[in-house]
């Protein structure tokens, strides 16, 4: 798939750096505490799967590194940088090299495809219109969408716009990309592709990708490193095959669907019996 | 037990609630105002991308011309009618032109054309601004480095407050002209009176300012309450629909309410 | 919609609010007439104003020819002074006198002038020296009943 980049391929020397690096995040709303001394670390080059079931604060955890929530104990840092102590002009400065992926896209409904993904090259950069058209049919390209590029957002599929938002996101050529429930809803064709195209993108970019996810399937087919988060903690970490060899309960549960195990299968309640009436509580 | 009283705990649940209710009222009117000088302050990009306010100023006033203009069409003329029939029982006909127009360019072109703004414009951006909020797009702005507040919310105050008083007079004009029509042309009421009453009567100082000015206080209140009730409201389906009902509702009792503010102050004046 | 019939839209609706307010301006309300003309201010002194406001008329053959600025308190004689601004393309001689009327039986009340004989004119800074006060309902109520009870008994008196 021939196209081109702002930035160059991946350095390799630099592949081994840490982008990422989280230690000891905690987080909470008063009495709930949703992250509880997480460790993390994401390098260069590598996609990151984040998973577990719903409400296990992937979502929060994706938010505290953008800068959006502030942790209650611990650091975030990205690219060395401390996040919660950035001033309001840095953050911003460093969000620019950030990528976020919305759930659904998170596409701007009242402007074409083109001006989505124009949205960024204008408001940052005084690029003149021409380049910036350049620019943004050969991301569109990218994502295989150059031709909807006329489209308005309500008109596109629920897997088109994530591709256009995809495309979005990847204007200013950041270093890190965050998805959030990339593949959930979609139609086998279009998992596949947006599986092809995390992992093609953070090759030929060079940059970081963090997937939360619960798609246990595609994920484990191209990421280089898997976190399990299970009630606010790290219940397990490590490479796909390491996951899918797993004998931890919760991880295999989780892999191999199980309906029951450390995730029940029914919510608390008294017994059945005593809920007919048959025994005395 | 209140002060050594033995009251029921079930009738105090009611009076919690409202204070409880009272407090959190107060809470988001602070919230509110913090808000609004935020507003101020992002203006920037709406001087630098003037295009930007243009197109609000589209969809709030553009887009309300045909209800203000037929409203005040009607407005005027009911009150034709309704003072034409009053005047003639003190025998002076012919202060139907004063009548309409001092009632119009004083209260009712500011009043009812505010509260036909915040009906139509007022619920549109907060919808607009809720469901941006509830699919993610003012979060995604976040996350791109663009801060919302000036790229969405600025521009809409700034074409709300252009649009308001342009509005009001459109409405009292069109009313005036409502009312010669009914007056003049339908009743048979003396058209040179009708004028010249109406020009020695209206003073463009103390009235026809004075109503400028109201529209410009109402065109803030509406356009803030609109954009604050769009930016607070809870992100689902259910959280939007009630901020937009709440808008109207709110807007209309500040509309009310700082007209009498207005008036009271003004009025001393003279 | 397209960028230039947008910026079509919104020119023609904030031509049309301007336009909306001008018309108000010149047709509904006064400002075309009178305040714009270039005025002088003259003085009057009168023992009772009455219901006379600022921005009141000044009349004189019943044409507006002015108007009432600013009204005083004179502390030492006790007695109301009137700032007028007539218009500067009338002058008026030296010694003509200013009435306070009142417009209708119930209406506002303004200024009469009625010009006098003298050659010299009034400039600006001068003070108008005959003038009448406003009329006021509980004197005239008064008088009428005392000239009722005086012809009574006037009439007593003769019949006597």
């Amino acid at each position: 798939m021939p196209h081109l980049f702002l930035g160059g391929p991946a350095d390799p020397l630099l592949v081994s750096d840490a982008l990422v690096e989280i230690r000891d995040l905690s987080f909470g709303y008063g009495s709930r505490q949703i992250l509880k001394g997480i460790n993390l670390t994401a390098r260069r080059g590598q996609v990151i799967a984040i998973m577990g079931n719903s409400g296990c604060g992937k979502t929060t955890l994706l938010r505290l590194i953008g800068g959006a929530l502030r942790p209650t104990q611990g650091s975030v840092r990205v690219d060395g940088l401390e996040v919660p102590n950035l001033d309001q002009q840095a953050l911003f400065a460093l969000r620019r090299r950030m990528g976020m992926l919305f759930q659904f896209g998170a596409l701007f409904t009242d402007i074409s495809v083109f001006d989505n993904v124009a949205f960024q090259l204008r408001e940052h950069t005084d690029l003149p219109e021409p380049l910036i058209r350049d620019l943004v049919l050969m991301k569109l390209h990218a994502v295989g969408l150059r031709g909807a590029a006329d489209l308005m957002p309500s008109e596109l599929s629920g897997g088109m716009a994530r591709r256009v938002a995809l495309a979005r996101s990847i204007a200013l050529d950041p270093m890190l990309i965050m998805y959030d429930e990339p593949f959930a809803g979609l139609d086998p064709i279009s998992l596949g592709v947006t599986g092809n195209m995390i992992r093609r993108l953070t090759d030929a970019l060079g940059l970081t990708s963090l997937v939360v996810t619960h798609d246990v399937q595609e994920s484990l087919k191209i990421v280089d490193y898997v976190y399990f988060i299970s009630n606010g903690v790290i219940e397990a970490e490590g490479t796909p095959d390491e996951i899918r060899a797993s004998t931890l309960p919760f991880v295999h549960q989780f892999v191999h669907g199980e309906e029951d195990g450390p995730v029940p299968f029914h919510y608390p309640a008294p017994d059945l019996a005593v809920d007919l009436g048959v025994a005395r509580a | 037990m209140i002060w050594g009283w033995p009251v029921p705990e079930r009738s105090l649940i009611p009076i919690r609630h409202l204070g409880h209710r009272v407090i959190e009222s107060v809470w988001r009117l602070g919230v509110a105002a913090r808000f609004f000088v935020l507003t101020l302050m992002r203006s920037g990009t709406c001087a630098r991308r003037p295009h930007l306010v243009i197109r609000e100023v589209f969809s709030t006033g553009v887009l309300s011309l045909i209800i203000i203009l037929v409203s005040g069409l009607f407005v005027g003329m009911v009150l034709g009618l309704q003072g034409y029939d009053t005047l003639q029982t003190y025998g002076s006909e012919e202060a139907l032109g004063i009548l309409v127009a001092l009632s119009l360019v004083r209260e009712l072109g500011p009043v009812v054309a505010a509260l036909l703004f915040a009906s139509r414009a007022g619920s549109a951006i907060t919808a607009e601004i809720g469901l941006m909020r509830a699919t993610e797009q003012i979060e995604a702005m976040q996350m791109m480095a663009v801060d919302p507040i000036a790229r969405v919310v600025a521009p809409r105050f700034w074409g709300g407050l252009i649009s308001m008083p342009l509005l009001a007079a459109l409405f009292s004009a069109m009313g005036i002209f409502g009312g010669y029509l009914v007056g003049v042309v339908l009743i048979g009421v003396d058209e040179g009176s009708f004028w010249s009453q109406m020009q020695a009567a209206v003073d463009f100082g103390d009235d026809i300012l004075q109503g400028v000015i109201k529209s410009v206080v109402f065109g803030v209140a509406v356009t803030v309450i609109a954009l604050f009730e769009g930016f607070d409201a809870p992100p689902t389906a259910e959280g939007v629909s009630r901020a937009t009902t709440r808008t109207v509702v709110t807007s209309s009792l500040a509309i009310l309410a700082l007209d009498f503010v207005l008036t009271a102050i003004m009025f001393r004046g003279v | 919609m397209e960028r230039t019939t947008l910026d079509l839209w919104v020119g023609l609706f904030v031509a049309a609010g301007i336009g909306a307010l001008i018309f108000l301006a010149l047709k509904v309300g006064n400002l075309g007439s009178f305040d714009s003309a270039r005025t002088y201010a003259v003085e009057a002194h009168f023992d009772n104003i009455g219901g006379l406001k600022a921005r009141a008329p000044v009349k004189s053959a019943g044409v507006v020819v002015g108007r009432v600025s600013e009204i005083g308190f004179d502390a030492q004689k006790f007695e109301a002074t009137v700032r007028l601004d007539l218009d500067s393309r009338y002058q008026f001689p030296k010694d003509s006198s200013a009435s306070i009327m009142t417009s209708g039986l119930l209406g506002e009340q303004y200024i009469a002038l009625e010009a006098g004989g003298e050659e010299a004119m009034l400039k600006s800074g001068d003070r108008i020296q005959l003038t009448q006060g406003a009329v006021v309902l509980e004197q005239l109520i008064g008088q009428f009943l005392y000239g009722k009870g005086d012809a009574a008994a006037g009439a007593e008196g003769e019949a006597k």
